[in-house]
């Protein structure tokens, strides 16, 4: 009930609440209005499945996570898991608010649940310090609406395929309570986007994946022998110096964290630069070419974070109809944001039923098919493991994830589908880091 | 920590936001000082958002005490500071953020402060002011007006949020373009350039244009050919592969660009500001002021060149020597309008490599606004045009505010008012209308959700407006980046935004 205007000491009730606490948020949930969604009633029962039943996954607890986790408990959510895999760097306390200088070291996702849950009363985050691809269906089932606040994309396809996993289908008509709503919120400096996904409904990460944009990568002959930027001699000392080098030791990888590594390449990278009368190579520079470094501010984040924060709340009390379904914003001039209906792609890799082709003829190299699935824009595989049935038993034609497999099979990258037994028509099941579930494709030969 | 080690540890704490607006908008930032007035929770999210990157200073003038709806949707109070003064409470966990920036309060009603102490207000780099009266909001505009400190209004109303930025002149140096062309002056080369050039083969283009550069289509494409002849052949008479060719040709429309100077610039130079510099003048003016007479002299009607080159396919002597043909022009130019200027300034480096991306945000105070003279009519019935248009959130914006003059309080706080309010709200936006001669539609649906908003202050739209306003006051801070002029509005129902100029 509430009550107007009491000012009195603090009596916190058994639930944790205090008077006038999600005043803020009751109108919505508790007057009838001109926009609101048409499922949508006014009802104080709303609230109450918030706090007690509605349960959240937020993904990433960094610069989107942190934010989202603070919207979201003052929002009236409650039951909020998070994931992540890293823990604390000093460069993440200028956006990062939950975390301080102590943190450092540790688990992002333990120190921002205690955070939260101890500066608001109630709210019950659970951190796993754990990688996405350590849960099943299972885990990720439990949960009404997930959120994602990643900075990879390869993650973020993971996640999308894994939903999709979970529709369940009843004579080709899907079932809509499999649906888990998906809201994905994305920051590259001052740009940001936010989008909401209803898996097997709406257009998917992967219905989308040209519009994200490619990586830099220069190349090799301007690297090995033309070098014009300091980015180039940058890229020289890590691509070429140091495996040659091993400065380090013997199998010691390259650790963009580690500023003894950093200051290896910066020195080699002066000279090189030196040889060639290019200026420009700086620590700063050297680190944010090594580590790929995508600048970041705390401004951007709170931006898109709010968004998505705002959509999950739209969807869980049916508030107000969600964004159909994309938001770009950029700050750079003014404040600019557009918002469109992302399309699905009809023949989608990920979320389409149409069976996924290959078209190469009987002379073509294994080589060919593994170049075709990494470099296609519409697939853009990292590292496919290609197996297929031949003889009644299942066969890997070729997987580089595992090296001793990789040894063995890195023969029938040269070899012809012909010469590897392969039939026109025949299946192969393609597995890489960017699905949870193998993707078939059909074999077609061509002439 | 010694001094040195704490610098390192800023350069690593700073080092993602540093890679945006260097060292030296960094030192901005660190030496400004700014005034929240109101700590609800859309001023904690902005101060929030300025203490993270390390703002020199922040005070927060603030009469209210805490309530615990205040609790609820705001991040920087904790649940036993029910009862306290809100300018208190918040300061201590928005100084939790962050040890190097100095956090201060001020327990008192701005109303008060303006009545006795309007001067407390001169010493701020910037004033934000979030969810306040129309009237105290117009004073506080006017003492800063006459004070030249910037000024920013926030305000988050149900799933509206709004920003208004009145400053009477912003001057940008480096704007940082997303998409600029390039600067290489190939329709009218330097000596430098012509003599480094033609040290190449490369004579067939003059004789046959009159010196006039491909303008149309057609003379693109036949310039297109001529590149597509130069390339080398083998025994057979196939085109050998080149790439420094085939970038050439692919790159043809947009590097023979005429070196024009930009309009924006053009209006800079015929500035009042700029014809007429005195002892007064801003360093920005002086500075303006001596690349305009570079114009007109060394420059032959150029500005200074910008000195940098697109990477492109070439021996790496090759590039570096062309880089540098152009590289030493800049310097040169550059050395050339600190001749033009009278007194000491250390940014002329860098206005000359921005030349081309100079800019200047005039605002208009909130005077203009709300007179019923001055009211930009035409821009709020035109945009009307389409009844729901983010400017109909303006005009319930202002209406809720004439609500709030005749009653003492919003529309709708309480359930049993929302079905009355309506009437008196719908009223108030008639009178609006009439006061100021518009003749728009504003449907009843509007008012119904405002008074259904019930002046509630919902986190995530409080959160939207605390990064967007943020960033914001950074540029105004770093004089980089354009801040937007004058009115944001950001409807959180349909996730759209727009920014008008009223």
């Amino acid at each position: 009930m509430l009550r107007a205007g009491c000012r009195m000491a603090l009596d916190v009730g058994s639930s944790g609440d205090w008077d006038g606490r999600w005043r803020h948020v009751q109108k919505f949930l508790e007057r009838s209005g001109p926009f609101t969604h048409p499922d949508f009633e006014p009802s104080e029962e709303t609230l109450q499945f918030l706090l007690e039943t509605c349960k959240i996954l937020v993904i990433g607890a960094g610069g989107l996570g942190c934010e989202l986790l603070k919207n979201l408990a003052l929002s009236g959510f409650r039951h909020i898991h998070v994931v992540d895999m890293d823990t604390i760097d000093v460069s993440n306390l200028n956006r990062q608010f939950l975390f301080r200088s102590k943190d450092v070291g540790h688990p992002k996702a333990e120190v921002a649940a205690d955070f939260i849950n101890s500066r608001v009363p109630g709210c019950h985050v659970v951190p796993h310090f754990k990688k996405i691809q350590e849960f099943d269906e299972s885990f990720y089932r439990q949960f009404h609406i997930i959120v994602c606040g990643l900075d990879s994309i390869i993650a973020r396809r993971w996640m999308n395929g894994m939903l999709l996993s979970l529709l369940v289908y009843d004579d080709g008509v899907l079932d809509p309570s499999s649906i888990i709503p998906l809201i994905d919120g994305g920051t590259e400096g001052f740009k940001g986007n936010a989008r909401v996904i209803l898996p097997g409904m709406t257009a998917c990460i992967d219905c989308t994946l040209e519009l994200y944009p490619p990586q830099i990568n220069f190349p090799m002959c301007t690297i090995a022998s033309m070098p014009r930027l300091p980015e180039h001699c940058i890229e020289y000392a890590r691509i070429l110096q140091w495996p040659k080098e091993k400065p380090f030791g013997d199998g010691v990888a390259l650790d963009g964290d580690n500023p003894e590594h950093i200051h290896w390449v910066f020195q080699k990278s002066l000279e090189r630069a030196a040889e060639f009368n290019i200026i420009g190579v700086t620590y700063r520079l050297t680190q944010g070419v090594v580590k790929r470094i995508i600048p970041a501010v705390a401004s951007t984040n709170a931006v898109i974070a709010a968004a998505c924060a705002t959509e999950v709340f739209k969807i869980a009390t049916s508030a107000y109809v969600p964004l159909n379904n994309y938001l770009v914003f950029n700050d750079v001039d003014g404040l600019y944001t557009y918002t469109f209906e992302a399309e699905r792609k009809e023949n989608c890799s990920a979320c389409s039923q149409v069976p996924q082709k290959l078209q190469f003829p009987p002379s073509a190299k294994l080589q060919e098919v593994l170049e075709y699935l990494t470099e296609n824009a519409s697939l853009q595989m990292k590292s496919p493991a290609i197996t297929a049935t031949l003889e009644g038993k299942n066969k890997t034609l070729y997987l580089q994830t595992v090296a001793s497999i990789e040894e063995k099979t890195r023969p029938n990258l040269c070899k012809t589908l012909k010469e590897l037994g392969l039939a026109d028509g025949q299946e192969l099941a393609v597995a890489d880091v960017t699905t949870p579930q193998t993707v078939l494709f059909k074999l077609n030969f061509t002439s | 920590m010694t001094m040195a080690d704490h610098k390192t540890n800023k350069d690593q704490r700073y080092d993602r936001q540093l890679r945006l607006w260097g060292d030296h908008g960094q030192e901005a930032l660190e030496n400004a000082h700014v005034c929240l007035v109101n700590a609800a929770a859309s001023g904690t999210e902005i101060l929030k958002n300025l203490v993270l990157p390390g703002i020199g200073a922040f005070t927060i003038v603030d009469g209210h005490r805490v309530s615990g709806e205040d609790v609820g949707n705001n991040f920087f109070l904790s649940s036993d500071s029910v009862g306290k003064n809100r300018a208190q409470a918040t300061t201590e966990l928005l100084q939790e953020l962050n040890t190097d920036v100095s956090g201060n309060f001020v327990e008192e009603n701005p109303d008060r402060l303006l009545d006795n102490d309007p001067e407390f207000f001169h010493r701020f780099s910037l004033v934000i002011a979030v969810q306040l009266e129309e009237s105290t909001c117009l004073r506080l505009g006017s003492v800063l007006w006459n004070a030249a400190v910037p000024f920013l209004v926030c305000r988050t109303y149900g799933l509206v949020g709004y920003m208004r930025l009145v400053v009477r002149e912003h001057t940008v140096v480096e704007s940082h373009p997303d998409n600029a062309l390039e600067d290489l002056r190939l329709d009218q080369p330097f000596p430098e350039l012509t003599n480094h050039i033609t040290s190449y083969d490369l004579d067939n283009m003059e004789k046959k244009h009159d010196f006039q550069l491909p303008r149309n289509y057609k003379e693109k494409e036949a310039f297109r050919q001529l590149l597509r002849e130069g390339i080398r052949k083998n025994e057979n008479g196939t085109p050998e592969e080149e790439e420094n060719f085939d970038e050439a040709i692919k790159n043809v429309n947009t590097a023979l660009n005429p070196s024009k100077i930009p309009t924006a610039v053009e209006d800079l130079f015929n500035a009042e500001q700029c014809e007429n510099i005195t002892s007064q003048s801003p360093a920005f003016w002086v500075m303006v002021r001596a690349v305009r007479d570079f114009v007109q002299a060394e420059g032959r009607g150029s500005l200074p060149v910008r000195g940098t080159i697109p990477d492109m396919i070439a021996d790496s002597d090759k590039f570096i020597s062309l880089q540098n043909v152009y590289r030493e022009r800049a310097l040169q130019d550059a050395a050339a309008v600190s001749r033009h200027v009278e007194s000491h300034l250390q940014a002329v480096g860098k206005v000359c490599k921005n030349a081309a991306f100079l800019r200047v945000v005039h605002c208009r105070a909130l005077v203009e606004e709300y007179g019923v003279d001055t009211v930009h009519k035409d821009e709020i019935t035109s945009c009307m045009d389409n009844p729901d248009s983010e400017m109909v959130l303006y005009l319930m914006l202002r209406s809720v505010d004439c609500f709030y003059q005749q009653h003492s309080r919003y529309p709708g706080v309480y359930n049993y008012q929302v079905e009355d309010d309506i009437v008196r709200l719908k009223l108030c936006v008639h009178s609006l209308l009439q006061e100021y001669g518009l003749t728009v539609n504003v449907k009843d649906d509007y008012v119904h959700e405002f008074c259904r908003y019930g002046a509630a202050e919902p986190h995530t739209v409080a959160a939207f407006m605390g990064g967007a306003a943020a960033q914001e006051a950074i540029k105004l801070i770093t004089h980089q980046f354009v801040p937007f002029n004058n009115t944001f509005i950001y409807n959180a129902m349909a996730q759209t935004s727009a920014t008008f100029q009223l």
